[in-house]
C-alpha cells in the first residue's frame, strides 16, 4: 500500500496573475488591425488563388466591387450580380458608380482610383467582361482581380 | 498614520478584457488588398480601328474555351506545367527561333476566353503569364520574383522605382485580353 502512498503536496495552478496581460495583449492587436465591414456582401465570395500578387498600398485609391452568384438564391435568383457598395447593380451602372467613387478622391488623384474585383471563382468571363468594358469606358483602367496568395509547394 | 490604500478591483480586469476580445475578434475582417493587376486598354470609341499588322511570329496565343479547356499557339493541352517556361523563351527569342518572337517589344501574349470561361481557370492563366514576365523582370533587375513585385507595389520610394525601371527596360507587358466569344451562352 505504500506505494500509492500520496505524492508530496505540490501546487498544481496556473499562475493567472499575468492572464490580463496576455489578453489585454491579444486585445491591442485585434482593435489595431480591425477594420469593421462597412458593406453586407450578398454574393458568393470564394476568392480564386494565384501566386504572382501585388500589394495595393493606398487603401484609400481602392474601389471595391464583388461579383458572384448572390447568397440569396430563392430572392435574387442563381445569375451572378454585381454588388458595389450596399446594393446590386446593373452592369450599365458601372460608369455611374465609377464617377462616384472618382467624386470622392482628391481632384488630382482621380486618375489613380484602382477598382479591385472581388470575384467569385465560379463566376463565368461573360459578366466580367462587360464590367471591364464599362470600366474602360468610365476610363477606370487600373483594376485589380482580386486573389488570395498560393503557397508555392518548393 | 495607516492610510487606508486605494485599491482597485482587478479580479474582473481580465474578464473585462476577454469581453472586448470576444469582440474584436468576432467583428473583424483581415484587410485583403492583394490581386492580379492588370491595366485595362483606352475605351473602345477613343481609338479608332487601326489595322495594326501583327506578325504571326510575334504572338503567343492562349485560348480558353466555354468548358475550359486550353488551346496554346493552336495546340490543345490538358495540363500547365511547363507553360510559363515556354512564354519565358517566347519573350525572349530575339529572333533566334523564326517561328518565335523578333524581340521583347514586339512579342504578344494574346489570351483570348469565352463567355462561359469560369473566373478561376482565366486567373490560374493570367497568374502563369504574369509570373513569365515578372521572372523576365525580376532577372533582368538581379533580384528575386517576391522582391521585384514588392517594388513594384510601392514606386514612391526611389530604390524600388529603380529596381522597375532596371526591370521593365526594353520588356514591355504585352499581355492582351481580347474581348470574349460568345459561343459559351449567358
Amino acid at each position: 500500500m505504500s506505494k500509492f502512498k500520496k505524492k508530496a503536496e505540490v501546487k498544481q495552478e496556473i499562475p493567472t496573475s499575468s492572464m490580463p496581460d496576455v489578453v489585454f495583449m491579444l486585445l491591442f492587436f485585434f482593435m489595431v488591425t480591425t477594420e469593421m465591414r462597412e458593406t453586407t456582401i450578398e454574393v458568393k465570395q470564394q476568392i480564386p488563388q494565384a501566386t504572382q500578387l501585388r500589394k495595393l498600398m493606398r487603401k484609400g485609391l481602392v474601389a471595391n466591387l464583388y461579383i458572384g452568384e448572390p447568397t440569396k438564391t430563392q430572392q435574387y435568383g442563381k445569375e451572378a450580380k454585381i454588388q458595389a457598395n450596399d446594393a446590386f447593380i446593373d452592369t450599365k451602372d458601372v460608369i455611374r458608380w465609377v464617377n462616384e467613387e472618382k467624386a470622392k478622391l482628391d481632384e488630382v488623384e482621380r486618375d489613380q482610383l484602382t477598382v479591385s474585383l472581388k470575384v467569385d471563382k465560379e463566376t463565368k468571363r461573360g459578366i466580367i467582361a462587360d464590367v471591364e468594358t464599362e470600366l474602360r469606358k468610365a476610363n477606370a483602367r487600373k483594376l485589380l482581380y482580386s486573389t488570395i496568395e498560393e503557397r508555392l509547394e518548393d | 498614520m495607516a492610510r487606508a490604500t486605494p485599491d482597485i478591483p482587478n479580479a474582473s480586469m481580465a474578464d473585462i478584457a476577454f469581453l472586448l476580445l470576444t469582440f474584436f475578434l468576432v467583428t473583424t475582417t483581415m484587410p485583403n488588398n492583394k490581386g492580379l493587376s492588370i491595366a485595362l486598354p483606352p475605351p473602345p470609341e477613343a481609338t479608332p480601328p487601326e489595322d495594326v499588322k501583327i506578325q504571326e511570329r510575334n504572338m503567343f496565343k492562349i485560348q480558353i474555351n466555354s468548358s475550359d479547356a486550353l488551346l496554346v499557339e493552336g495546340e490543345p493541352r490538358e495540363d500547365v506545367t511547363g507553360l510559363k517556361e515556354e512564354i519565358k523563351k517566347f519573350i525572349l527569342n530575339n529572333g533566334k527561333d523564326p517561328a518565335s518572337s523578333d524581340n521583347p517589344e514586339k512579342a504578344i501574349v494574346s489570351f483570348k476566353t469565352d463567355r462561359g470561361t469560369s473566373h478561376k481557370r482565366f486567373i490560374e492563366l493570367l497568374d502563369i503569364v504574369q509570373g513569365a514576365y515578372y521572372d523576365i523582370y525580376a532577372d533582368q533587375a538581379g533580384v528575386t520574383n517576391a522582391e521585384f513585385r514588392e517594388a513594384a507595389s510601392d514606386l514612391t520610394v526611389p530604390r524600388n522605382k529603380a529596381i522597375y525601371e532596371k526591370g521593365r527596360a526594353g520588356i514591355p507587358l504585352n499581355i492582351s485580353i481580347a474581348d470574349p466569344t460568345k459561343a459559351g451562352g449567358n
